[in-house]
């Protein structure tokens, strides 16, 4: 195929945003501080422009550029998923950058960045381009995690998350490099060849290090160190960024290479996905018990979403990453609202991060309280809210693979997590107010209205998500 | 309507109260009046409609009627709900109940009144549809979504302790509903589907049976409540506002004895049958302990939170008796309970409206100011106790009638609770209406309104009627009960002749 047809065809969101971007740097660089509201503005549009090419894109499974990437049914999905949440990153920051005297061009550009990097890593199919789209990401949000940089935490953040990023980077160098030398391949189609009868001791200490690393970036335990200090450190939209768009890339990713590198291996990478999973969730839901940021709660209660959505890859089959893809959509959804409402944190003109400020919100702002509400029922798990039916996939997936243990340590970790989200619950309607919110700007009131009601509608009419899981899902088998 | 069927409109048209409950503003008296009548009116609608069912239910089968299904999540999840004799008489319990429940609340819920009726009106739906769902995820949903509007009406509207209360009633259930969703997923997988009809007729291994029946038990013997997982009830009962209490007491209870008759004895005959001694000695525990335990009670709502417990123990233990009795008897007992158990707390929030306080030591000599209020109390109290001629009495002597043929030490110890029930009952009554009014507190308190009366006399009426005449209520569960037993008989003869060919 022809270098430009795969360009077109196969690469087109990419695309977009590489050219995007570089057209947003030199208006941004000709334009100066003033350029902020136009790059802003013609970057949701570039973002959105992918989405729409993706939305639009029905090619059958191809690979490209010589087998380093592939175009499919799941790559589309999680790509959609990714743009979506950098998309309501930029449209909920773009207040509190104003109101925080951040508001430079360069933010909307590295996000553009990252979230290319986030689609290289989504579509990588050997480790050479796994690595440069997980660098390409990464490097933008260190920079983005200490974008105030006047701000000391922010500062702070950024340095810790940078410092323990090159330590991951340097395992998945590692790993990338033990694999290659056993396995004598960087694609993962080869190294599924080599490793389908018997698997080199190389290749399992290969492996091991390549999911440890990936692990720090989808901040699971035991690689969730940096997590709570850069989600409180770095700016919030910032945060809304990491928790939403970049997790959905590195989930992607861990399922991609497991499933499509290491079928033979199975029980050898199951057992560090199981201890990973069931790490995570107890660390979620314990941790987050004590914290009063809300920023730092929703840190380790992502931790926690991380251990459940590995549940459905701990299964392995199709049924598993189905139920992944379809966590990960509804947790995109939540993170989203969530974040959208600790935007909307603000009292006469400064950001509140504290939960004890959401107190006697159900009576200063009844509508906000309902709808945050509902979205800690949601990550509780509570039905008929959306998070319920995250949850139902993967555990069905579990039961259906045997993993019993696995399920039930899962539901007993949900219901101790129940615990500090009714916390919130509690703060907001049964306590006497605090101070009442400013009035949130609308994108951030958009966001939260919509994707609340998204979760509360989802049991009405489920099937567009569950048929797109279930395509990309397939697609990767 | 919409191509949905009539348990479809009984399940949502409270929402459709709710809808309209949106659409009100503001905090002035007249709003209010809207709010209140609206609601009323939601509720009695629905227990209308709850009727027109009941009129075309045919006793006389033990199939599931009204059924109606559609393709809803894919995969074998479908959205299908019916009713049989079993499910039948608590749809018409809660729609029943609901309005007095509002009007309960009509006078003593000042402080947020709309977000108060929206969280019944949710509320109504969400156990309506855990009688009605015939797919057990739909069930699920409707199951555990009734924890968020409860948690909320105790934490807002409760007493002081609310906080405490409302945390411990949400996680208990949690932590034992999300063990029967685990083993949901392991029939699923089993069976290819959640379909209740079908799971029925599926058999599951013996193992396996152990496995998914302890899981079901974890739920539902929370829900019960239990001994000794009973200790939330206490508590949510005494911080919940009157009207909470009346629906938890009256309906959220029953969802774990209709768990068990639904789902744990018919789907796991095997495993029921070997644990059978185990929800015995459960149940006598919780018969002797909890009425002991009500005996010293300072509380009145206390005081009736445990001896809900220790009526709940003769319904598990006369459901897991599998004999005609038993189970006719635990079906009555749950639902004369549902009358009973409501209209006590009822009378307590009468007295609670008017002092604001629970304590039996602020009370003593009612009678010479409320007299009416007196008999009222009177007959709720003897019906409790299981007084001929009132509903407690059938459903107690059924269960202990088919306790004794299936364990007669079980019968006797459980027979004791009869005597200790009236101890404690009598005794609570003694103290709060007989004996010289003499605390300057209750010299100027007044007899029940007009309202009050509009609510309590239904309920006394049809205490009286079905303890006079329980046909009608035997005779809807009589097909569902005769069917469940005759199928349960002939497994377990099938393993026993399995067994001994070997």
């Amino acid at each position: 195929m022809p270098f430009f047809v795969q360009l077109a065809h196969h690469f087109l969101p990419e695309t977009i945003l590489a050219v995007g971007v570089m057209v947003l740097i030199l208006i941004g660089a000709w334009r100066g501080e003033r350029g902020f509201s136009l790059v802003d503005e013609i970057a949701v549009g570039i973002l959105g422009l992918a989405l729409v090419t993706i939305a639009l894109s029905s090619t059958p499974d191809t690979s490209v550029f010589d087998g380093a990437y592939i175009d499919d049914g799941f790559s589309r999905f999680m790509k959609a998923l990714t743009l979506i949440g950098a998309i309501a990153s930029i449209l909920m920051s773009v207040d509190w950058l104003q109101r925080n005297g951040l508001e430079k061009f360069e933010y909307p550009v590295l996000i553009i960045l990252s979230t290319l990097g986030m689609l290289l890593l989504i579509s990588a199919d050997n480790l050479i381009a796994l690595y440069l789209g997980l660098e390409l990401m990464s490097l933008a949000l260190y920079v983005m995690a200490a974008f105030a940089r006047d701000d000391g935490q922010s500062s702070e953040a950024g340095l810790k998350y940078f410092v323990l990023g090159a330590l991951s980077s340097g395992m998945m160098l590692y790993g990338a490099s033990l694999l290659y030398g056993f396995a004598g391949t960087v694609s993962f189609a080869g190294i599924a060849a080599v490793v389908s009868t018997s698997a080199p001791i190389g290749v399992i200490f290969g492996l091991v290090f390549v999911l440890a690393a990936l692990a720090f970036k989808m901040s699971a335990a035991p690689f969730h160190m940096w997590t709570p200090d850069v989600y409180q450190g770095a700016p919030t939209p910032v945060t809304a960024f990491f928790a939403s768009a970049a997790k959905m890339a590195a989930v992607a990713i861990t399922a991609r290479i497991v499933v499509t590198a290491f079928p033979g291996v199975k029980d050898q990478w199951r057992q560090i996905v199981v201890f990973i999973s069931i790490a995570s969730m107890l660390l979620g839901s314990f941790a987050a018990i004590g914290q009063e940021n809300i920023k730092r709660l929703m840190a380790y209660s992502s931790i926690g979403h991380m251990g459940f959505a590995l549940i459905g890859l701990a299964a392995g089959d199709e049924a598993g990453v189905r139920g992944v893809a379809i966590y990960l959509t509804i947790y995109l959804i939540m993170t989203l609202g969530t974040f959208a409402a600790i935007l909307a944190m603000r009292v006469q003109g400064r950001y509140v991060e504290n939960v004890s400020d959401l107190a006697g919100l159900s009576r200063t702002n009844g509508w906000m309280a309902f709808f945050l509400a509902m979205l800690m029922f949601s990550l509780a798990g509570i039905p008929p809210l959306a998070g319920f039916f995250a949850k139902y996939y993967v555990l069905l997936a579990a039961v259906d693979a045997g993993l019993f243990g696995l399920a039930v340590i899962g539901v007993l970790a949900s219901a101790v997590a129940a615990y500090y989200y009714l916390r919130v619950v509690k703060v907001m309607y049964f306590d006497e107010p605090a101070p009442a919110f400013d009035r949130a700007p609308m994108a951030v009131r958009a966001v939260l209205a919509v994707s609340t009601l998204a979760l509360l509608g989802f049991w009405v009419y489920p099937t567009p998500v569950m048929d797109a899981a279930a395509a990309a899902a397939k697609s990767l088998f | 309507m919409f191509g949905f069927g009539i348990l479809s409109g009984v399940t949502f048209l409270p929402l459709v109260g709710v809808a309209f409950l949106l659409t009100q503003k503001g905090d002035d008296e007249t709003s209010l009046k809207n709010i209140r009548w609206a609601t009323l009116a939601t509720t009695i609608a629905t227990f209308v409609l709850s009727l027109v069912v009941w009129s075309r239910f045919d006793t006389a089968s033990a199939a599931f009627q009204f059924v109606e299904e559609k393709n809803w999540l894919g995969s074998g999840l479908v959205y299908k709900m019916g009713v049989d004799g079993f499910s039948m008489p608590f749809v018409l319990l809660t729609t029943f109940l609901m309005p007095f429940a509002i009007l309960a609340s009509w006078d003593s819920v000042q402080k947020r009144v709309k977000e108060y009726m929206i969280a019944f009106l949710v509320l109504e739906t969400l156990m309506v549809g855990v009688f009605c769902a015939l797919d057990l995820v739909l069930f699920y949903l409707f199951f555990e979504g009734g924890l968020i509007p409860m948690f909320l009406i105790i934490g807002i509207w409760g007493g002081k302790r609310r906080v405490y209360a409302s945390f411990k009633f949400f996680l208990y259930t949690l932590v034992g509903s999300l063990l029967m969703l685990v083993a949901i997923l392991a029939m699923y997988g089993k069976a290819g589907t959640t379909d209740i009809a079908v799971l029925l007729k599926t058999d599951f291994p013996k193992e396996m049976q152990t496995w998914l029946w302890l899981a079901f038990f974890a739920s539902f013997a929370v829900k019960m409540p239990m001994w000794p997982v009973h200790t939330w009830l206490p508590d949510a009962h005494v911080e919940a506002p009157t009207a909470g209490s009346v629906i938890l007491a009256a309906i959220l209870l029953k969802m774990g004895g209709y768990g068990f008759i639904r789902f744990s004895l018919p789907m796991f005959p095997d495993a029921s049958t070997n644990f059978a001694p185990l929800i015995y000695a459960l149940s006598v525990i919780a018969i002797v302990y909890t009425s002991l335990v009500a005996l010293v009670q300072e509380d009145i709502k206390k005081l009736i939170a445990y001896s809900s417990v220790a009526h709940m123990g003769y319904v598990t233990m006369g459901l897991f008796t599998l004999n005609p009795q038993g189970m006719q008897g635990a079906i009555f007992q749950m639902i004369s309970h549902g009358f009973v158990s409501g209209a006590l707390f009822l009378c307590v929030g009468v007295i609670y409206d008017r002092m604001h306080t629970r304590e039996i030591a602020a009370y003593g000599g009612l009678v010479n100011r409320m007299p009416i209020y007196a008999f009222v109390f009177m007959l709720f109290t003897l019906a409790n106790v299981g007084l001929p001629g009132t509903t407690g009495f059938i459903g107690e002597f059924l269960s202990l009638t088919g306790a004794f043929q299936a364990n007669s030490w079980v019968a006797l110890i459980a027979t004791s609770g009869v005597v200790l029930s009236a101890a404690y009952a009598l005794y609570l009554y003694r103290r709060v209406i007989f004996g010289a009014l003499e605390k300057a507190s209750l010299m100027s308190i007044t007899d029940l309104t007009p309202r009050e009366i509009a609510i309590f006399a239904p309920l006394v009426l049809i205490t009286i009627y079905y303890g006079v005449q329980p046909q009608p209520i035997l005779s809807a569960t009589q097909a569902s009960v005769d069917n469940l037993i005759q199928t349960h008989t002939a497994l377990i003869d099938a393993i026993k002749l399995a067994a001994a060919g070997h």
